[in-house]
C-alpha cells in the first residue's frame, strides 16, 4: 500500500477538526447555532472514523510513519519541523482522544442547550481536540510543546467559558499560572534536549540518549552538586508532566478547573488533556529508562498523589470535585505506573480511565441538568428513581474506577499495582503501600458520591423534585456509548495491551530488562477472565469490596457515621477540608510572597531606580547642564570677543609650552 | 632701529584694541574704532617684516587690508545707523539679544 496513507491521513485527522474550529468560531454568527454543532461534529466525527482506520492500519498491518511536513523554523544548524511520528503509541492515543472528544462533541448539543455561547463553545473544543492531535502526533519535542501549550490555552479559555461567573475567572487563572511553572520545567527540559543531542527530533534524541547516558555525562547545578545530564532531562520534563497531569504538589488547578462547563471537565480534565504528561513519560520511555533517579522520583510523585488526592475526594460535597478529585487520584496512578516501568500499564489505564472517568463526568452532568444546575450532593438524593439510565451507567462508571472486576479499570489498575509491587527501584515499598490504600479510599468516596447521589433521602426542594427528570437523548447516548468500552475493553485488551509478546503497544515503548515489572507478573497471567476469577483472592480486590461496604455503612446504615467521624476527628477533617494546606500555603507563599515582592519592585524598581532615577534623572541632568551653559551666552559681544582672545592666547601659550 | 621695536609697538597696539573691545561698555562707535585699530597692528607687522626681508609683497597686502578696513568701517558704521533707528541707543551693554 502506499506508504504516503498514514501521512495523508494523519494530516486529515489533525486538520480536520482545526477546521471546524475556524468555522464555527469566526462565522458562529452566519451559521447560527445548529450550524455550529454540525459544521464541528461532523469533522470531529470524520476524524474518530479515520483514526479508527489509522489504528487499523497501524496495528494490525504494521505501518508506521515518521518525518517531516514543514519546515517551521530554521535557525543556525538547529531546523524545527512540524512532522508526525505514527506508530502504535500515537495511533491508539489519537483514537481515544477523537473517540471521547466525538461523543462530548454529541454530549454538549445537549448540556449547552440555551447558553448564549454555544458556537465559541464548539470552536474551543474543536480548537482542543485539534491541539490535543498535534500533541499526540508530534515527532519533536517542539510540535510537542505546541500542542502542550495549545491544549494548555483552550483548557484556559474553556475553565473561564463563563467569564462572567467570579469563580470561574479564578479558576482559569489558577490553572494557568499553575501550568505555566510545570511548562517553564517542560521547556527547560526540551533547552536540555537541544544543548546535549543537538536536536529536537524524537527517533535522533533516542538513538543518541544510549550513547549520553553511557559518557555519564554531568550537568554542574550548584557549587558541588554534579548530576548526570540523563536525570536532569528526565526530571525536567517530568515537571512539565507534573503541570500537566496536575501531579501533588502542581494539583491545585485540577479542581478549581470544575468551575468550566461539564462536557470540558469530561474532555479536557479527565479523559484527554491532564493525560497528556503520562503520554509524554511514554514517549519519552527511551529516555526515562536510562535514570533510575527519574524513574523513582515519577514513582514516589505519582503514589503520593494517588492516595493523598483520594483522601480530600472523601470531604467534598461538590458532585463534579468528588471525580475530579478522583481523576487526580486516578493520575497518580497512572504516573506511578510509568515510574514502575510499567509504561503499558500506564497507558492501558489511560484508555480505560478515558472512557470510565468520561463516563462518570457526562452522568455527574446529566445529573446537574436534571437539577437544574445544582452540583451539591447534600442537596440530591434517590435519584435512581429518577434518572435511571443516568443511574446505571454511573454505577458502570463508580464499578470501573473501584476496578471491581471484571470492568476495565480492575485490569489496568490492578496491573498497575502488581508491578509496583514488584518493581524494585527506590521508593517503590513506599508506592505499594500508597497505591493499595488508594484503591480502598477510591472505593469509599466514588460511592459514597453514588450513595449520596442516587440513593438515600430526597434532600432537594420540592419545586427542583417536580421537575427532575430523565436527561435527553442526546446526553444519553453518549454515556451508553461511553459505558460499553468501560465494561468492555478490559476483558479485551488486557492481554493484548500488557502481556503479550507483540503487544499492542509494540516496541514503541522502551522498557529496560532490568525494570521489566510488567515482563515478570505476565508469567502469572492465563487470560483475562482467569484474571478475574483470581482476583479474589487478592488484597486490592478486597480492599475495594470494604471501600464499597464503608460507603455503604457510613451513608446508608448508618447516616450519622460520618458527621461523627468528623467531629472525633476534627483535627484531621479540618486538614482534609482544607486541602491539606495546599492553597493556603500557595496564597501564603506565592501570592502574598509574590506581592510583596512586586510591590517592593514597583517601589524601588520602578518608582525609585527607573522613573526618578534614570527617567527623571536624565531631565534633571539635562536641566542642570544646560542651566550652567547658558550662563556663557551672555549676548554681549565683548564676553565673545574676550572669549576668542583668551582662546588665541591659551592655543599660543600651549603652543609655546610644547 | 630692529625689527623688534616695530613688532612691540604692533602689539601694544593690537593689546589697547583688545583692551578696548572687552572694557568698552558704552560705545558702538569705539568698537569699530577698535578694530580698525587692530587692522592698523597687523599692518604695522606686515610693514614691518616687509623692509627687514626686503620684500614688497608685505606693503602691498597693506594696501588690500587698508581698502577692506575702509569697506568694513562703512558697512559697520551703516550696521550702526540701523542698529540706531531701531533701538535708540548705541550702547554695547544693551546689546545682549543674543543672551541664551
Amino acid at each position: 500500500m502506499n506508504p504516503d496513507i498514514l501521512r495523508n491521513l494523519s494530516l486529515a485527522i489533525i486538520l480536520l477538526p482545526l477546521v471546524g474550529s475556524l468555522i464555527a468560531g469566526f462565522f458562529g454568527k452566519q451559521i447560527g447555532r445548529r450550524g455550529a454543532h454540525w459544521v464541528t461534529i461532523i469533522p470531529v466525527g470524520v476524524s474518530f472514523f479515520l483514526s479508527v482506520y489509522l489504528c487499523k492500519l497501524v496495528v494490525l498491518d504494521n505501518m508506521t510513519f515518521n518525518g517531516a511536513i514543514y519546515t517551521w523554523a530554521t535557525s543556525g544548524v538547529f531546523s524545527f519541523d512540524v512532522g508526525f511520528m505514527i506508530d502504535r503509541l500515537s495511533a491508539l492515543m489519537m483514537m481515544v482522544v477523537t473517540f471521547v472528544s466525538f461523543l462530548v462533541h454529541i454530549y454538549t448539543v445537549g448540556y449547552m442547550e440555551g447558553d448564549s455561547g454555544y458556537q465559541r463553545f464548539f470552536s474551543y473544543i474543536s480548537l482542543f481536540t485539534f491541539a490535543m492531535l498535534m500533541l499526540v502526533s508530534a515527532n519533536n519535542f517542539l510540535q510537542l510543546y505546541f500542542g502542550w501549550e495549545g491544549v494548555g490555552l483552550v483548557s484556559y479559555l474553556l475553565i473561564g467559558f463563563w467569564y462572567k461567573k467570579e469563580s470561574a475567572n479564578q479558576g482559569s487563572l489558577k490553572a494557568f499560572l499553575v501550568n505555566r511553572v510545570g511548562d517553564f520545567g517542560f521547556i527547560l527540559g526540551i533547552a536540555a534536549v537541544l544543548t546535549y543531542f543537538g536536536t529536537v527530533d524524537y527517533s535522533s534524541v533516542f538513538n543518541q540518549a544510549p550513547a549520553l547516558a553511557a559518557a555519564n555525562t554531568m550537568v554542574h547545578i550548584m557549587p558541588g552538586v554534579n548530576w548526570s545530564a540523563i536525570t536532569v532531562i528526565c526530571l525536567l520534563l517530568f515537571i512539565g508532566a507534573m503541570g500537566k497531569s496536575a501531579q501533588m504538589p502542581l494539583h491545585v488547578w485540577l479542581p478549581e478547573s470544575m468551575e468550566g462547563p461539564t462536557p470540558i471537565s469530561a474532555l479536557i480534565h479527565a479523559a484527554t488533556m491532564v493525560t497528556a504528561g503520562v503520554y509524554m513519560v511514554s514517549r519519552m520511555s527511551p529516555l526515562f529508562e536510562l535514570s533510575a533517579t527519574a524513574l523513582s522520583f515519577v514513582l514516589i510523585i505519582g503514589s503520593t498523589t494517588a492516595l493523598f488526592t483520594g483522601i480530600l475526594a472523601l470531604v467534598q460535597n461538590d458532585i463534579k470535585r468528588v471525580v475530579a478529585y478522583s481523576t487526580l487520584s486516578q493520575l497518580g496512578y497512572m504516573i506511578a505506573a510509568l515510574g514502575a516501568s510499567a509504561y503499558s500499564a500506564g497507558m492501558f489505564h489511560l484508555f480505560t480511565h478515558a472512557c470510565f472517568k468520561a463516563l462518570l463526568f457526562l452522568a455527574a452532568g446529566s445529573v446537574i441538568i436534571g437539577m437544574h444546575h445544582e452540583q451539591d450532593m447534600r442537596k440530591m438524593g434517590n435519584l435512581w428513581k429518577y434518572m435511571p439510565i443516568t443511574y446505571i451507567t454511573f454505577l458502570v462508571g463508580a464499578l470501573a474506577l473501584c476496578a471491581i472486576p471484571p470492568f476495565s479499570g480492575f485490569y489496568s489498575k490492578d496491573t498497575i499495582i502488581d508491578a509496583i509491587h514488584v518493581a524494585t527501584i527506590p521508593g517503590a515499598k513506599y508506592a505499594y503501600i500508597c497505591v493499595l490504600l488508594g484503591s480502598f479510599v477510591t472505593a469509599l468516596y466514588t460511592f459514597r458520591a453514588f450513595f449520596m447521589t442516587f440513593h438515600t433521602k430526597e434532600r432537594m426542594d420540592d419545586h427542583i423534585r417536580k421537575s427532575i427528570h430523565e436527561s435527553k437523548a442526546v446526553v444519553l447516548i453518549p454515556l451508553i456509548i461511553l459505558a460499553i468500552p468501560s465494561i468492555l475493553i478490559g476483558l479485551l485488551f488486557a492481554g493484548p495491551m500488557l502481556f503479550d509478546q507483540n503487544s499492542l503497544l509494540g516496541d514503541t515503548v522502551f522498557v529496560a530488562p532490568q525494570y521489566d515489572t510488567l515482563g515478570q507478573i505476565a508469567h502469572d497471567f492465563h487470560g483475562a477472565w482467569a484474571m478475574a476469577i483470581h482476583s479474589v483472592v487478592t488484597l486490592p480486590f478486597w480492599l475495594a469490596v470494604s471501600g464499597i461496604i464503608a460507603a455503604w455503612v457510613c451513608y446508608i446504615a448508618v447516616p450519622g457515621l460520618p458527621a461523627w467521624a468528623a467531629r472525633r476527628f476534627a483535627l484531621l477533617h479540618r486538614i482534609m477540608v482544607n486541602k491539606y494546606g495546599f492553597d493556603e500555603f500557595n496564597n501564603w507563599f506565592f501570592v502574598r510572597g509574590g506581592r510583596k515582592l512586586a510591590t517592593w519592585l514597583f517601589q524601588v524598581g520602578d518608582v525609585k531606580i527607573l522613573d526618578d532615577f534614570m527617567v527623571n534623572g536624565s531631565g534633571r541632568v539635562i536641566a542642570w547642564l544646560s542651566a550652567t551653559t547658558r550662563k556663557l551666552q551672555s549676548g554681549y559681544l565683548y564676553h565673545y570677543a574676550l572669549a576668542m582672545v583668551l582662546g588665541v592666547l591659551i592655543f599660543l601659550g600651549w603652543y609655546l609650552i610644547r | 632701529m630692529p625689527l623688534s621695536a616695530y613688532l612691540i609697538v604692533s602689539s601694544i597696539l593690537f593689546g589697547i584694541a583688545v583692551a578696548g573691545m572687552v572694557i568698552n561698555r558704552k560705545n558702538l562707535i569705539l568698537l569699530l574704532m577698535c578694530i580698525e585699530l587692530m587692522l592698523l597692528a597687523v599692518n604695522t607687522n606686515f610693514i614691518a617684516f616687509s623692509h627687514f626681508l626686503g620684500n614688497l609683497q608685505g606693503q602691498i597686502f597693506v594696501f588690500f587690508i587698508l581698502t577692506v578696513a575702509a569697506a568694513e568701517a562703512a558697512i559697520g558704521l551703516a550696521i550702526l545707523m540701523v542698529f540706531f533707528r531701531n533701538k535708540h541707543t548705541i550702547s554695547v551693554q544693551e546689546m545682549n539679544s543674543l543672551k541664551g
